[in-house]
């Protein structure tokens, strides 16, 4: 692999506000152009923040950013000023998981897309226009010039998330965050709008950071999987390793938890516990007061990530060896 | 929209209706006979039946209140009793001082509580939200007829720099754009610009504080809009709900303005309400606040209708 379209190094995040958290703890993550990664984990595990960290969305007073954000060579955490308008939406950009709080209730769809595309330098109202419409049709909304005169909450939900994705991707952004993109939708949409989604993004040839609580979702989009945990990227490899041969012991207790057909007959289980309080994160292993298998090691040292030829792991007794693979 | 519209205008009839009885009505429900304002207090039998008669208070309430409808119709509002004058006159150049004053105030109240609640909804919990939250806290609280009092007295008596009280100079009544009139106008509109400044301000702030915590707002970041065109949008959507406050407010200016008109002794309706009611001038009074009643019923008609113009969720 060439130099990654996104390099994370040491990133950390904490919140200082009214509720203290260490919301990200040292995350180490690279995504290669036109990869699909899935993060996974409970939550509170810091799926939304990592996003939202990567478009610079936090309130800056009351949020504590530590190591280094690279897109494309650039520094994130440095930009200001037009640079980082030009960043958010052009080169990264963002689905959010509802799609009918992320609009803005007064602005017609057309509106709103045209909006971002004049803010990202065309100077046409009309090419704009043109455009914002040609991305509707793109996303198969039905009757697209109707819709593009519509209010947010004329459209159903599933049209308003397809709407979302064609405002995000109106840009031709490198690197499109979607964050939990189906959870708010019905079944039969949820389907739809991900098939949709890895639809365009082998036409784009973008990459994807794909948050989901579904690991269906994940095996049916992604290449990669992360999975989270109190702010720490606990695992991480291909979509099939992860799936068939999880290593760390709250991977092996997420799979399990989720229903799926390879689960029929067998009872689910749900992880015992409930996530730590990131105000004061313990000093081992965040998920050893939760895990089976944790030794006195766990409790005092925080494992560290470390590579292998089926991913990374950061566990002192996995379930089985990252070697191994 | 027009369907809207005029069904907005229906409802207003009745509530128009039921104005007309309630400013007919209460005044009957004062104590004190007009006619002491009137004829002198030894007058004879004969001459009180006479002038109840020419002011038709000899008839049943409801047939006076009747009649007065019909001629109130016809814009006519009776015979002021303490000036002999037409009420409808009277009434109405007292609305077109007052219109000018609560516009004044209005326009200043309104337009610094949106910059200043706007500023502090930012930047809330920084030190102009704290000095905005003073001062909407004392614009709501003070009294204001004190207030200008003071303002009295430190700018028209120690510095001298306006007039204490009229509306022109010579005792003028009539507003002329000039310089020279609008000196008069200056303490009492910025007195009474306190109120409508306060509760603006609250309001503003409110909204925009919580409008900058909303999913939409950090979707509108997300999207490398600048600050500016962030701030278009929590304008347009904090419009409707500034707009109906601001239109209530404007509505109280207009009539509650009694005690800053008597203070600065400015001829509009609060004053002509005030020197009403010390008269006993029953036919002043129920004209007076007739229109009063009709005018707020009016505003509260227009930002009914202005309302679903701004905001694509409601009515239609
Ligand atoms: N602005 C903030 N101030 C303080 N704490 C925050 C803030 N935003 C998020 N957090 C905290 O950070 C932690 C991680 O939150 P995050 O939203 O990333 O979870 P998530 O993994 O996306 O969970 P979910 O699956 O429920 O969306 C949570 O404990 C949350 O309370
Ligand atoms: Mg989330």
């Amino acid at each position: 692999m060439s130099a990654p379209l996104l390099s994370l190094e040491d990133l950390s995040v904490q919140f200082h506000g009214n509720r203290k958290a260490s919301a990200l703890n040292q995350v180490n993550l690279e995504l290669g152009a036109g990869e699909v990664l899935a993060l996974l984990g409970e939550s509170g595990s810091g799926k939304s923040v990592t996003l939202r960290t990567l478009l610079r969305l936090h309130p800056a007073s009351r949020t504590k950013i530590q190591g280094s954000i690279r897109v494309e060579g650039q520094d994130v955490l440095a930009m200001k000023g037009r640079d980082l308008e030009l960043y958010r939406g052009g080169t990264v950009s963002m689905v959010f998981q509802e799609p009918g709080l992320a609009f803005d209730p007064v602005y017609t769809i057309g509106q709103q897309i045209t909006e971002s595309i004049l803010a990202h330098g065309e100077k046409d109202v009309g090419k704009a226009k043109a455009q914002a419409l040609e991305m509707l049709e793109k996303v198969q909304i039905p009757q697209a010039k109707r819709r593009f005169d519509a209010y947010p909450h004329e459209l159903s939900g599933g049209m308003r998330q397809r709407a979302m994705i064609a405002l995000a991707l109106a840009c031709k952004p490198r690197l499109l965050l979607a964050d939990e993109p189906t959870t708010a939708l019905d079944a039969t949409v949820q389907i739809q709008i991900l098939l949709l989604l890895r639809e365009l993004q082998r036409e784009t040839g973008m990459s994807v950071i794909f948050v989901t609580h579904d690991i269906g979702a994940a095996v049916e989009v992604a290449d990669r999987v992360a999975v989270m945990y109190a702010g720490r990227i606990v695992e991480e490899g291909p979509v099939s390793r992860i799936v068939n041969n999880p290593c760390h012991p709250y991977t092996v207790g997420l799979l399990a938890s989720t229903v799926g057909p390879e689960h029929r007959g067998k009872p689910l289980q749900a992880i015992p516990g409930a996530p730590p309080d990131l105000a004061n994160l313990p000093g081992g292993c965040s998920f050893a007061p939760r895990c089976s298998r944790a030794s006195a090691q766990c409790s005092s040292q925080v494992p560290p990530l470390v590579s292998g030829s089926g991913g990374r792991l950061a566990c002192w007794n996995p379930v089985s060896q990252l070697e191994n693979q | 929209m027009i369907a809207y519209i005029l069904k907005r205008l229906l409802y207003a009839v009745p509530i128009a209706l039921s104005v007309t009885v309630i400013s007919f009505v209460l005044v009957f429900l004062a104590p004190g006979d007009p006619l002491n304002a009137i004829a002198p207090a030894d007058a004879p039998e004969e001459v009180i039946t006479a002038l109840k008669s020419a002011y038709g208070l000899d008839k049943p309430v409801p047939v006076q209140y009747g009649l007065w409808l019909w001629r109130a119709l016809q814009g006519d509002l009776g015979t002021s009793i303490a000036s002999g004058r037409a009420v409808a006159g009277e009434v109405m150049s007292a609305v077109g001082n007052t219109f000018l004053l609560a516009g004044l105030a209005a326009g200043v109240g309104v337009t610094l509580g949106c910059i200043l609640g706007a500023l502090a909804g930012y930047r809330s919990g920084g030190w102009i939200d704290r000095f905005a939250s003073t001062l909407s806290v004392i614009g709501v609280s003070i009294p204001h007829y004190w207030l200008g009092l003071v303002l009295t007295i430190v700018f028209s008596i120690w510095l001298g720099w306006f007039p204490a009280m009229g509306a022109g100079p010579g005792g003028s009544e009539a507003w002329e754009w000039n310089w020279e009139h609008f000196r008069y106008l200056i303490l009492p509109a910025l007195t009474m610009a306190v109120i409508p400044l306060g509760i603006i301000t609250r309001t503003v702030r409110a909204l925009v504080a919580d409008m900058l915590e909303q999913e939409f707002v950090v979707a509108l970041r997300a999207r490398g809009l600048s600050g500016r065109a962030v701030f278009q949008h929590i304008a347009k959507n904090t419009a409707p709900t500034v707009l109906a406050v601001a239109g209530l407010q404007i509505g109280y200016l207009m009539g509650g303005s009694i005690l800053v008109e008597t203070v600065f002794a400015w001829p509009g309706t609060g004053f002509l309400l005030n020197t009403a009611i010390f008269q006993r001038d029953i036919p002043l009074l129920q004209g007076t606040l007739l229109v009063l009643c009709l005018i707020f019923v009016v505003l509260n008609l227009l930002v009914d209708i202005l309302q679903p113009l701004i905001d694509p969720r409601m009515g239609r």
